[in-house]
C-alpha cells in the first residue's frame, strides 16, 4: 500500500515539475526550444510586415501576422524555429504569415546547398488557410510544401503539433511532408476540421461536438499508435526540447512517410470501409514508430 | 470499356463524362487507364508527355470519395502514377513532361478519411509532383474544371507552370463559394462583391489571373466539348509552357516574377527581400 502511495506521490510531483509547452505563446515556445540565450527573432513585430488584406475587411492586424521566425541554436548547431501563433486568427495562413514560413525554408535550402545546414523546426498550430486571404493563403501553403520537400533532402525537417488548435487544412499536408513529427496527446492532426466534415457530410458522418470521438480519430495518441507521427510526448517543455534534439541527432530517415506508397496502398487495400474504426485501424496499422525516445 | 460512361448504379441515365475525362481522352485517347486516377501518354510538342487526371469513380470503396474529389485512394494513386514516371525516366537525360489535368471539386470530407490519414495520402501526391519537378520533369497543371483547396494542392499546385481555361466552371479557390458564404455569414452576392476589392477572395478565373500564379489563361476554348482547333490551341500552350519550364528553374519562383505578382503579391515578395537582408546582416 505504502509503495503504491509513494509512487502516486512521485507521479504527482513529476506532473507538478512539468512546464507546460501548450500554455506558451509562439514566441515563448520558440525561445523554450532553442539553446538558452540563442533566440533572435527575424522579421519581428517591429518590422511591421502585416497582412495587406485584413484591414480592407475591417480586421485588426498583428505586427507579426501570427508567425515567429526564431534564429538560434540546437545543441550548438544553427537552427531556426518557425512558430505559428494560434492566438491570432486561429493560426490561419495568410499571405504574409505563409510567406514568412515559405521564405525561411527557401532561404535554409540555399544555406544547405551552400554547405551551411541549418536545423529547421516548424511548430504547427493552425486551422489552415486564412479565409479572408483565401487564394493567397493556399498559394503560400503550396510554396511551403515545395520548400519542405526540397529542404528535407539536406536536413531533417522536424514538425511539432502540440495543441490545442492542432494542425488542419493544407498545413496538415505540410506536416505530413516533414521528416519527423512530434505530437502531444492534446494535439490533433487532420485535413478537414470536424466542423467542416459535419457541415459537408452531415452529423451522422461526424458529430463535431463529440470531443472524445474526435480525439480518438485524429488525436496524438491515435496518430502515434498508427505510425502517422514519430514521437508522442507529454505537454512538457523539457521533454519536447529533448525530443527535437534527439531527432536531429538521428539524422534524415531513409524514407519519408509520404514516400511509402506501396506500404500505405497495401494497408488501405486491407481496410474494410464498412467496419473501420480507431481500434481496428490500430490493429491494422500497428507498427513501431520509425524512431522512439530512448 | 469505359466505365465512367456506364449507367449510374441502378439508374437508367448515363453519367455525363467529367471534364477531367473529356480532356484526358481528347488529348491521350481512350487508354486502359482506370478511375479514379487516369494516367496515360500523349504526343505533345513533338515528344511524349504523361497526362494524369482524377475522375469520378462510381465503384469507389470509400463512399465519400466517389465523385471527382481527392480522397485516400486518389491521393496514393496520384503519388504512384507520378512516381512511376520518375522511375521510368530515372536514367533518361531528358525527363518527360507530366501534365496534371485539373478537375477536382474538393478533397473527400469524411470520418474514415480523417482516421485513415487523408492528409498523408494528399501529402504523398504533393511529394511525388514536387519530386518530379526537382528531378527535372517539366510539370504542368492544366485547369479544365474546379481546382479546389486541398484537392488542388494534391493535384496541380506543385507544377512548374499553371495554365487554365477561361471557361465557365473553371475556378481556383480555398473554399467553395456556398460554404464560404455560410462560414462568413454573407450572401452569395455580398461574397462576390467582396471579391471585387479583395482579389484573393474572388471566384472568377480572371481575378485569379491577377495574382500572378497562372502562366497563361487560355480563352475561347470549349471546355465541355473541345474542337480540333481548341485542342491545337491547348497543345500549343502546353508545348510553350514545357519549353519555358525547361529554360527556367525547377522551383516555384516563376510565380513571383510576373508584373501581376509584383502588384498583387507584393507582400510575398517583400517578406523574402527583407528576410534575406536580415539573415545576411547577422
Amino acid at each position: 500500500m505504502s509503495h503504491s502511495e509513494s509512487s502516486h506521490g512521485a507521479a504527482y510531483e513529476a506532473i507538478l515539475a512539468r512546464r507546460s509547452f501548450i500554455e506558451l505563446g509562439a514566441r515563448e515556445r520558440a525561445r523554450a526550444l532553442l539553446d538558452a540565450g540563442s533566440f533572435r527573432e527575424l522579421l519581428g513585430p517591429f518590422d511591421h510586415l502585416e497582412s495587406p488584406w485584413l484591414p480592407l475587411q475591417g480586421i485588426v492586424c498583428q505586427a507579426d501576422d501570427g508567425v515567429v521566425i526564431a534564429k538560434g541554436a540546437l545543441d550548438g548547431e544553427p537552427a531556426v524555429v518557425l512558430a505559428i501563433e494560434s492566438a491570432f486568427q486561429g493560426g490561419s495562413i495568410g499571405e504574409v504569415s505563409g510567406a514568412k514560413i515559405a521564405a525561411t525554408l527557401e532561404l535554409l535550402l540555399g544555406e544547405a546547398e551552400a554547405g551551411r545546414p541549418v536545423r529547421p523546426v516548424i511548430l504547427f498550430e493552425t486551422g489552415g488557410v486564412r479565409l479572408q486571404e483565401a487564394n493567397l493563403g493556399l498559394a503560400a501553403i503550396a510554396e511551403i510544401q515545395a520548400a519542405i520537400v526540397a529542404l528535407r533532402r539536406h536536413v531533417p525537417v522536424v514538425g511539432v503539433i502540440a495543441g490545442m488548435v492542432g494542425c488542419f487544412g493544407g498545413m496538415s499536408l505540410a506536416a505530413a511532408l516533414c521528416s519527423y513529427l512530434i505530437m502531444t496527446k492534446q494535439g490533433r492532426l487532420g485535413m478537414n476540421g470536424p466542423e467542416v466534415i459535419e457541415q459537408e457530410a452531415g452529423i451522422e458522418e461526424l458529430n463535431a461536438s463529440d470531443r472524445r470521438l474526435i480525439w480518438s480519430l485524429i488525436g496524438g495518441e491515435q496518430r502515434a499508435a498508427t505510425g502517422m507521427v514519430d514521437v508522442l510526448v507529454e505537454d512538457d517543455v523539457e521533454q519536447l526540447a529533448a525530443s527535437v534534439r534527439e531527432l536531429f541527432a538521428a539524422g534524415r530517415p531513409a524514407q519519408a512517410r509520404s514516400e511509402r506508397i506501396a506500404h500505405y496502398l497495401s494497408l488501405l487495400a486491407r481496410v474494410d470501409p464498412a467496419t473501420i474504426d480507431a481500434a481496428a485501424m490500430r490493429q491494422l496499422y500497428n507498427e513501431e514508430p520509425s524512431w522512439t525516445m530512448p | 470499356m469505359d466505365h465512367a460512361l456506364k449507367p449510374a448504379t441502378g439508374g437508367a441515365a448515363s453519367v455525363p463524362p467529367s471534364r477531367g475525362r473529356i480532356w484526358f481522352e481528347a488529348l491521350a485517347g481512350t487508354q486502359s487507364a482506370r478511375a479514379p486516377v487516369l494516367s496515360g501518354s500523349a504526343e505533345m510538342a513533338g515528344e511524349r508527355a504523361q497526362l494524369i487526371a482524377v475522375v469520378p469513380d462510381p465503384q469507389q470503396r470509400f463512399p465519400r470519395a466517389s465523385d471527382n474529389v481527392v480522397g485516400l485512394e486518389q491521393g496514393w494513386l496520384l503519388a504512384q502514377a507520378v512516381r512511376a514516371v520518375i522511375e521510368a525516366d530515372a536514367a533518361a537525360p531528358i525527363k518527360r513532361p507530366i501534365v496534371a489535368l485539373v478537375d477536382v471539386k474538393s478533397q473527400a470530407y469524411g470520418r474514415r478519411e480523417e482516421l485513415l490519414g487523408i492528409h498523408l495520402a494528399c501529402a504523398a501526391a504533393v511529394d511525388a509532383y514536387a519530386s518530379a519537378r526537382l528531378a527535372g520533369h517539366p510539370v504542368i497543371a492544366l485547369i479544365v474544371g474546379p481546382a479546389m483547396s486541398g484537392a488542388f494542392l494534391a493535384h496541380g499546385y506543385q507544377a512548374n507552370r499553371i495554365l487554365a481555361l477561361d471557361s465557365p466552371g473553371t475556378m481556383v479557390h480555398a473554399m467553395g463559394r456556398e460554404a464560404a458564404a455560410r462560414v462568413t455569414r454573407r450572401s452569395l452576392e455580398a461574397l462576390d462583391a467582396l471579391g471585387e476589392t479583395i482579389i484573393p477572395m474572388a471566384y472568377s478565373m480572371q481575378a485569379f489571373n491577377q495574382l500572378g500564379l497562372l502562366s497563361e489563361l487560355i480563352s475561347g476554348v470549349n471546355a465541355d466539348a473541345p474542337s480540333d482547333a481548341d485542342l491545337d490551341t491547348v497543345r500549343q500552350a502546353l508545348g510553350a509552357a514545357i519549353a519555358d519550364t525547361r529554360a527556367g528553374a525547377n522551383d516555384l519562383s516563376a510565380r513571383l516574377g510576373s508584373p501581376a505578382a509584383h502588384k498583387n503579391r507584393a507582400a510575398s515578395i517583400e517578406v523574402r527581400r527583407r528576410l534575406a537582408q536580415q539573415w545576411q546582416a547577422e
